[in-house]
C-alpha cells in the first residue's frame, strides 16, 4: 500500500511517464505541486518568464519528440496565458499535458483570488480536459491524459488539479500501467485497392502531404510511394521536410504563397491523393476551384476530417504509415514520363522567383546564407509572418521534424519559445528560429529563460519595424491605407538582448555578414542575430485571401 | 504595385444558409461527469447548429448518460456527428427520426 499527496502522485506519474523537463511558472494554486517537484531526481523544471513561453517551450520539445511534453502554470492567470499555446498545440495536433493549478474545490464559484473557470475556458481548444475532483482520480485522469494526448490525431490535454486536491492524501495499492498509444483504428482493404487503381490509371496526379505524415512517422514510406508511382508531390506549411525540398518530385510548398508552378500543376492535376492534410483555406484557396478536375483520396486518422471540406472519392480512416504500408505493395511502378516532363516544363516557365538570394541583406539571401552555415542535423524554428513564408518558400527542408512552426493558428510569438524547447529535447542540434520584429516582441521575456538555461538557440531577426504581413495586404488589398502595421519608434534589439544576458550580433554594420554569421552560429549557446530588412519587401506570390489558387498575384 | 491589382480586394466567403425544416432526433451515450453538456453543446452552438431540445439523465448505476436532442437537419448534420463522434465523453451516437416520441410528451410543459 502507498500513501501520497495528490501533488507527490502527479509528480511520480509524469516520472513513470518517461517526462525529464517541464516548462512553467509557479503560483499560490500550483505550490504543492512545485513543492512535489522539489524533491524529483528526474524532472528538470524549466522556469519560464510567462506561462505563454510555457506553452510554447512544451510544444518545441513535443514537437521534436513526437511525445507528449508537459506545460505547469497556477489558477487566474496562470491558466490564461497558457490558453494560446493550448490553442496552437489544438490546430497543429501536438500532444502536450497542461497541468494548471485550481483554487481549492470548495471555492470554486465563488469568484476566489485568482480563480478562473479553466475547465470552461478550455473546453474548445483541447482535444480534451479533466477538473479533477479528488486525489484519487489523478490515478486514472493522468495517465489518460497522457492517453489521450498522443493516440489517434495527437493534441493538447488540460488537466485542472484544485489546490486542496493535491493537499490529499491518497492510498493505493500499485502506480497505474505506463500508457502507450491506442492502437490506430482499423481501415477497410477494399479502399486501399481502389485507392491503388485508381493511382494505376490516373495521368496526372499530384500527391498532397500534410502534418499528419510527419506526426505518424511516415514520410519516408510517402516518399517511396511518390518514387514508385512518379506523383509530384506537394506539401503543406506542416509537411516541409516529408520529401526533400530538392528531391525531383517535389512542388514545395502549395497555396496562398506556393510557387506559380505548384499551384498550376494541382489545377491540371486529374487525381488528388492527400495524405494527412486538412485542405485549409491557405493551402487550397478558394475551395471549389481546387484541383478542379481531380479525383480525391483522402487518408487521415480523424474520420471528421474527410469530406469535411473537399468530398473524397476514396476515403481512408486510417494512421497514415499503417495505410501507405499496404498501399505501396499494391501501387505499380510507372514512369509518367509525359506528365513529369510536362511539370517540369511548368516548374520551367513558373519558378518560384526568390530575388536577392545572393545578397545576404535581403530575404532570400539571408535565409540561404544561414541554410549554407547549416546542415540538415539543425532545427529551424520560425515565428508567424513574412519571414515564415520566405522560410517555408526556400529553406532547403530535407527530413521529418527539422521545421516547427505555428501553421494553424499562426501565432506571433511561437518561434522563440518552441526553439528554447527544441534546444532542450535535442541539446545536440543548433536550433535556428527565424523571427520578425513583431513577432520576436510577443514573447521575447523568454530571453531570460534562454540565458538561463544557456541552450544553442540562435535568433536570426528579419527587423523590418512593421508587421510585415499585414503592412503587406494593406499595400496589396486595402488602397495602400497604411494602418498600425508600422512601428514608429525603433527598438534596439541588441540592448534588450544583452539586458537578458543573452549575447548578440548585429549583421548590419558587419563588412562581411557570411562570416560575421557563421561565426554567431557556431559558437555554442543562445544569441540574437540581427539583419535590417526592407519593408517593402513583399513575399510572392500571393493569393488573395479567398481567392483561387490560380489567382496569383506577382 | 501594378495597376492590375488596384482591384483585387480580399473575398469573404457568405455565410451560408443553413437551417432545414426536416427534424431529426439524436441519442447520445456519454459519461456521466460535470462538464459533459458543456462539451457536447459547445460543439453546436459554436456552428450555430440549431438544437430545438435536450434530455439528459443518468443511466443505470449512473457510470453514463443519455443525452436525447432534437435538431433540425441541414447539410452539415453529418459532419456535426463526427465531431461529436469524436468527444472522449462520448459514448455513442444514434440517429433517429423526428417524430421519435422521447419528445413527444413534453408539449404540456411548454405551453
Amino acid at each position: 500500500m502507498m500513501q501520497m499527496t495528490g501533488a507527490d502522485l502527479i509528480v511520480k506519474l509524469l516520472e513513470r511517464q518517461g517526462i525529464n523537463t517541464i516548462a512553467g511558472v509557479p503560483g499560490g494554486a500550483a505550490l504543492p505541486m512545485y513543492d512535489a517537484l522539489s524533491k524529483s531526481e528526474q524532472i528538470h523544471h524549466v522556469l519560464c518568464r510567462h506561462e505563454q513561453g510555457a506553452g510554447f517551450i512544451a510544444q518545441g520539445m513535443a514537437r521534436v519528440s513526437g511525445r507528449p511534453e508537459v506545460c505547469l502554470a497556477s489558477s487566474g492567470p496562470g491558466a490564461t496565458n497558457l490558453i494560446t499555446a493550448i490553442a496552437d498545440a489544438k490546430l497543429d495536433s501536438i500532444p502536450m499535458i497542461a497541468l494548471t493549478g485550481q483554487v481549492p474545490l470548495s471555492m470554486i464559484g465563488t469568484d476566489a483570488f485568482q480563480e478562473v473557470d479553466t475547465y470552461g475556458l478550455t473546453i474548445p481548444i483541447t482535444k480534451h480536459n479533466f477538473l479533477v475532483r479528488s486525489a484519487k482520480e489523478l490515478l486514472t485522469a493522468v495517465p489518460a491524459a497522457f492517453r489521450i494526448a498522443m493516440s489517434d490525431r495527437p493534441g493538447p490535454v488540460l488537466i485542472d488539479v484544485p489546490k486542496d486536491v493535491q493537499n490529499q492524501m491518497v492510498s493505493f495499492e500499485e502506480f497505474p500501467d505506463v500508457v502507450v498509444p491506442d492502437a490506430a483504428p482499423s481501415f477497410d482493404i477494399a479502399a486501399i485497392e481502389e485507392a491503388a487503381k485508381m493511382i494505376e490509371s490516373a495521368e496526372r496526379p499530384v500527391l498532397y502531404l500534410g502534418g499528419g505524415v510527419i506526426h505518424s512517422g511516415a514520410a519516408h514510406m510517402a516518399v517511396t510511394l511518390a518514387e514508385q508511382a512518379s506523383l509530384p508531390t506537394t506539401m503543406t506549411l506542416m509537411a516541409l521536410g516529408a520529401m526533400p525540398m530538392d528531391h525531383p518530385l517535389s512542388l514545395g510548398m502549395l497555396g496562398m504563397h506556393g510557387a506559380r508552378y505548384t499551384n498550376y500543376v494541382l489545377e491540371e492535376a486529374d487525381l488528388l491523393i492527400c495524405v494527412g492534410a486538412r485542405f485549409d483555406d491557405r493551402a487550397i484557396g478558394k475551395t471549389a476551384e481546387f484541383c478542379p478536375n481531380a479525383k480525391i483520396i483522402h487518408i487521415d486518422i480523424d474520420r471528421s476530417e474527410l469530406h469535411k471540406v473537399k468530398n473524397a472519392h476514396v476515403a481512408i480512416a486510417g494512421d497514415v504509415g499503417q495505410v501507405l504500408s499496404e498501399l505501396l505493395p499494391r501501387v505499380k511502378p510507372q514512369l509518367r514520363k509525359r506528365w513529369l516532363s510536362h511539370v517540369e516544363s511548368l516548374k520551367g516557365r513558373f519558378p518560384l522567383a526568390m530575388p536577392g538570394i545572393d545578397n545576404p541583406r535581403s530575404p532570400y539571401g539571408l535565409i540561404h546564407a544561414v541554410a549554407n552555415c547549416l546542415d540538415d542535423n539543425a532545427i529551424i524554428t520560425s515565428d508567424v509572418g513574412q519571414h515564415q513564408m520566405w522560410v517555408a518558400q526556400a529553406y532547403p527542408f530535407r527530413r521529418s521534424r527539422q521545421w516547427l512552426n505555428s501553421g494553424g493558428l499562426g501565432t506571433m510569438g511561437f518561434g522563440f519559445p518552441a526553439a528554447i524547447g527544441a534546444a532542450l529535447a535535442a541539446p545536440d542540434r543548433t536550433v535556428v528560429c527565424f523571427s520578425g520584429d513583431g513577432s520576436l516582441k510577443m514573447n521575447i521575456q523568454e530571453m531570460a529563460t534562454a540565458a538561463q538555461e544557456n541552450v544553442n538557440v540562435k535568433i536570426v531577426l528579419f527587423n523590418n519595424q512593421s508587421l510585415g504581413l499585414v503592412h503587406q495586404q494593406q499595400n496589396l488589398f486595402y488602397g495602400k491605407r497604411i494602418m498600425a502595421s508600422r512601428y514608429e519608434r525603433p527598438t534596439d534589439f541588441l540592448k534588450i538582448a544583452d539586458g537578458f544576458g543573452m549575447r548578440a550580433v548585429d549583421l548590419d554594420p558587419a563588412p562581411n555578414p557570411r562570416a560575421t554569421l557563421a561565426e554567431a552560429l557556431n559558437t555554442p549557446g543562445p544569441c540574437l542575430i540581427h539583419a535590417t530588412i526592407d519593408p517593402n519587401e513583399f513575399v510572392y506570390p500571393m493569393v488573395p485571401p479567398g481567392a483561387a489558387n490560380s489567382e496569383m498575384i506577382g | 504595385m501594378s495597376e492590375q491589382n488596384t482591384n483585387l480586394s480580399e473575398y469573404i466567403p457568405d455565410v451560408p444558409e443553413h437551417g432545414g425544416f426536416h427534424k431529426v432526433v439524436l441519442e447520445l451515450g456519454v459519461a456521466n461527469h460535470p462538464g459533459v453538456m458543456s462539451h457536447i453543446c459547445g460543439l453546436f452552438a459554436r456552428r450555430a447548429f440549431n438544437v430545438e431540445g435536450i434530455l439528459c439523465m443518468p443511466v443505470g448505476n449512473a457510470e453514463t448518460s443519455r443525452i436525447w436532442l432534437l435538431i433540425f437537419e441541414d447539410e452539415r448534420l453529418d459532419k456535426m456527428i463526427k465531431q461529436v463522434e469524436k468527444l472522449e465523453d462520448v459514448l455513442y451516437v444514434r440517429q433517429h427520426v423526428g417524430e421519435h416520441p422521447v419528445f413527444g410528451r413534453l408539449d404540456e410543459f411548454f405551453q
